[in-house]
This record gives structure tokens, C-alpha cells and sequence, in this order.
């Protein structure tokens, strides 16, 4: 119940946390770009080219993780431009308005919301849709100016429903099965609502008050036997 | 390149579950920290190029300038990190750390260690009164003054306010203060038995 560990949590909206080891790894991840200049020995340095005076020519198509994406845009596009990934595109929000539940959301990148919202930062004509179809009424804080445009159900509140009945009711289960198909955002709403059922059960069978072994010294103790053994 | 060992870094730490804390990695610090040189001092080299009217330059600049906020928030987030482990450590352990966590931190981990002790110290004698408040004690509200007792492994010779030492061997049950074996009971040496 009561551990101390508190790590940096991922941000919330187009912000990203700057500590948050979630972030870090989030915008790791890669987007399709192109290249608006002659970028010289950009391959040497993404390390995919050998001769250093390589250099790749205006126009080509890249692959370039969230942070660089961020780090070299600019408004008037002069070193490289950004498209969407596929899976934000209108093929797939689609899909996601005929049944969210079905996604993998997993395997499309396991930062699904999180990498969508750092999106929005690009300017990009279809960018209220992608807010739409993502994000919108689940963060109070920060609701984004969306047109009237009937977009159908949101896949994060579609969603969200699901996540919520299944932390609640899957009481000391092997639950591999149910968050397997889950983003990361997903998933720790997922152990949030688990934690919470655990808590209330403790409670509920009088074990409340009961002193326990912290879990992070457990941990410890079991590994200190595993390197014994090892 | 592009800052990829202060991403190891965070990866292997986002990896170690439930506030873990695993060695310190002295020497990919030291690579990540390197390689920020190194990026630094051509970038230096090539302003000073690029002011005289090379304007191909800009992109690397701004490229490596990016490697470099890069790398810098990694390392950053890493040692921040870290210190929050460290610092549950105190509440969940104790102000003792065995060895074996002792051996996962470097130098510097261990000094604020000791400084973070010594303020919580300041602190709890602050509040409450004389003899002050021990914050870490009574984490789940208390029931009863005195507890049941199981040890789980043998402990040996404990001492209790009058005096008496009690010999705690495996398997043993005693009926003892709460505020004594709290600490005990959180570090796995004792288990609370409910009646």
C-alpha cells in the first residue's frame, strides 16, 4: 500500500514531461519525414552511411525519431517536413470509429495516445480530426478547439469503458490476456484500477491494518537469491 | 551516435519494475558524457565557420544541438531517477541500507543519502513536540498498541523497552510493541499475524 517510489509520469496534452523516463522513450519513437534541403552527411550521423560526404539528396524520405522531428521543424519547412503515420490517417480512423475495441493498440506503436498528441505540435490541416478521434473530453484540463464536425465515438472513450469494467473485475486473475492489447496510457489506467479493487478487497477482508513486508524489499530479496544461485 | 547509450540508460531503467534500483553504469555515463564533448567542440568549430558564410553548416549545427539536448535530457532523467529510488528506499527500508543496495549506488548517490536522512531526521525532531515524530513509523493506521508476531528467519537478540531480550528464531511468535517491530515487519524479518 504505501510505497514510496513516486517516478515522473508522462505528460499530459501537446506537453511532454521532461523527466518522465515514459516520454523519453515515447518520443524515441519514429515518424515518416522528408527531406526539404540537401541534408549533408546526414547519414553518417543517423549512422546508416559509411562515406562522409554522403549526402542525401532534397526530397528523399526518412524515418527520424519524435524528438529530432521536433528539434528541426520549423513553420517555414526549410530542413525537413513531417507527414502522419499511417495508423493517425483516415484509413485507420476509420476503423477506429467502426469498433476501437478490436485494435491492437499495442503493436501500432505502444505509445499510441501519447505519441498522437505530441503530433498536434506539427501543424497540419487534419490535426482537429486526429484530436478527435484521439483525445478529446477525457482530459478536462486541456480541451482542444474542435470543429462540429461529426467525428464518431473516440476511440480513447470507446476504450476507456472497457479498461475500466476489466480492472474492476478481474480479481487475482492472470490478466496477460487483457492488456495485451493495450498502449502503454492504457495500461497503467489498467493497474491504477486494479490497485484500487486490490486496496478495497484488503480492506474488506480486515487485513487493512495489517503491517506488510514492502513489496520493494521483497523484490530485493528475491533477486539477492537469484544472483546467489546464478 | 545520436544518443543512443543515454537512451540504454533510460531503457534499462524503465525496465527495473517497482522502484528497483540497478548499479550504477559509471562507465556508459561516461561514454554519454564523451560523446556530448565531442559534439560540443565540432559544433563550436563550426559556428565559427559558418559566421564567415558556410550557411550549408546550419543544419549540423542544429542537428548536433539537438543530440546534445538529447543526451542532456537522458542523463538528466536518469539521475533524477535514481534519486527518487534511493529516496523510497529510506522510507521502505530504513535509515540502514544492506550491501548489496549499497554497492548499486555510486559515491555521490550514497553521500545525498546520507544528507536526505539527516534532513528527514531534522525535520521529524522538528514536529511534534519534544522527542518528535517518527514519519516513518505507522504507515497503515494502528489498531492496538501490542501485536502478534511470527519471524520468518532467525534474527537473533532483540531488546524491548524493560528491558528484556527476546530471542527471535525462525518460526518463533511473540507478542510485542507495535513501535518496535514495525521496522522489522516491513524489512521481512517478522510477519504480523492477525487473530
Amino acid at each position: 500500500m504505501a510505497e514510496a517510489y513516486f517516478p515522473v509520469g508522462p505528460g499530459l496534452g501537446m506537453e511532454e514531461n521532461f523527466l518522465s523516463l515514459d516520454d523519453i522513450l515515447m518520443s524515441q519513437e519514429k515518424l515518416p519525414g522528408r527531406a526539404e534541403s540537401a541534408l549533408p552527411r546526414l547519414a553518417v550521423l543517423m549512422g546508416q552511411g559509411a562515406s562522409s560526404a554522403e549526402s542525401i539528396p532534397e526530397g528523399s524520405k526518412l524515418e527520424i525519431p519524435l524528438w529530432l522531428a521536433k528539434g528541426l521543424h520549423d513553420s517555414k519547412r526549410r530542413i525537413i517536413s513531417v507527414e502522419l503515420p499511417k495508423i493517425y490517417r483516415e484509413a485507420w480512423r476509420t476503423v477506429f470509429s467502426a469498433d476501437a475495441n478490436v485494435v491492437d493498440l499495442h503493436k501500432m506503436g505502444p505509445y499510441y495516445y501519447g505519441f498522437g498528441s505530441q503530433l498536434l505540435n506539427f501543424e497540419n490541416p487534419e490535426n482537429p480530426e486526429i484530436a478527435q478521434t484521439i483525445l478529446q473530453a477525457t482530459w478536462g484540463g486541456s480541451v482542444l478547439p474542435v470543429s462540429d464536425s461529426v467525428c464518431s465515438l473516440q476511440t480513447f472513450i470507446a476504450r476507456f469503458r472497457r479498461i475500466m469494467d476489466s480492472s474492476q473485475n478481474a480479481y487475482n486473475e492472470d490478466t496477460s490476456a487483457l492488456v495485451a492489447r493495450l498502449d502503454e496510457l492504457e495500461r497503467a489506467l489498467f493497474q491504477v484500477g486494479q490497485k484500487g479493487l486490490n486496496d478495497f478487497q484488503c480492506w474488506e477482508k480486515g487485513q487493512a491494518s495489517q503491517i506488510t513486508a514492502s513489496s520493494l524489499v521483497q523484490n530485493y530479496g528475491k533477486r539477492k537469491l537469484a544472483e546467489v544461485d546464478g | 551516435m545520436a544518443a543512443e547509450r543515454g537512451l540504454e540508460l533510460v531503457r534499462e531503467l524503465h525496465r527495473a519494475a517497482g522502484g528497483h534500483l540497478p548499479p550504477f553504469r559509471t562507465e556508459e555515463m561516461r561514454q554519454a558524457l564523451e560523446e556530448m564533448r565531442a559534439l560540443y567542440e565540432r559544433n563550436q568549430a563550426d559556428v565559427s565557420e559558418a559566421k564567415s558564410g558556410r550557411t550549408d553548416l546550419i543544419f549540423l549545427i542544429r542537428f548536433r544541438h539537438c543530440c546534445l539536448l538529447r543526451n542532456q535530457r537522458c542523463l538528466l532523467a536518469y539521475l533524477y531517477d535514481r534519486l527518487l529510488r534511493i529516496r523510497a528506499l529510506r522510507w521502505e527500508y530504513g535509515s540502514v541500507l544492506p550491501n548489496t543496495i549499497q554497492f548499486h549506488m555510486s559515491t555521490e548517490e550514497v553521500e545525498w543519502f546520507n544528507q536526505y536522512k539527516k534532513s528527514l531526521a531534522t525535520y521529524m525532531r522538528s514536529v511534534g513536540g519534544e522527542e518528535g515524530l517518527d514519519l516513518t513509523q505507522d504507515i497503515k493506521p494502528p489498531k492496538s498498541l501490542y501485536i502478534e508476531v511470527r519471524c520468518l528467519r532467525d534474527h537473533g537478540e532483540f531488546e524491548i523497552d524493560d528491558g528484556t531480550t527476546i530471542l527471535l528464531k525462525k518460526n518463533s511468535q511473540h507478542f510485542l510493541p507495535r513501535w518496535k517491530c514495525e521496522q522489522l515487519i516491513r524489512q521481512g524479518v517478522l510477519e504480523h499475524v492477525l487473530s
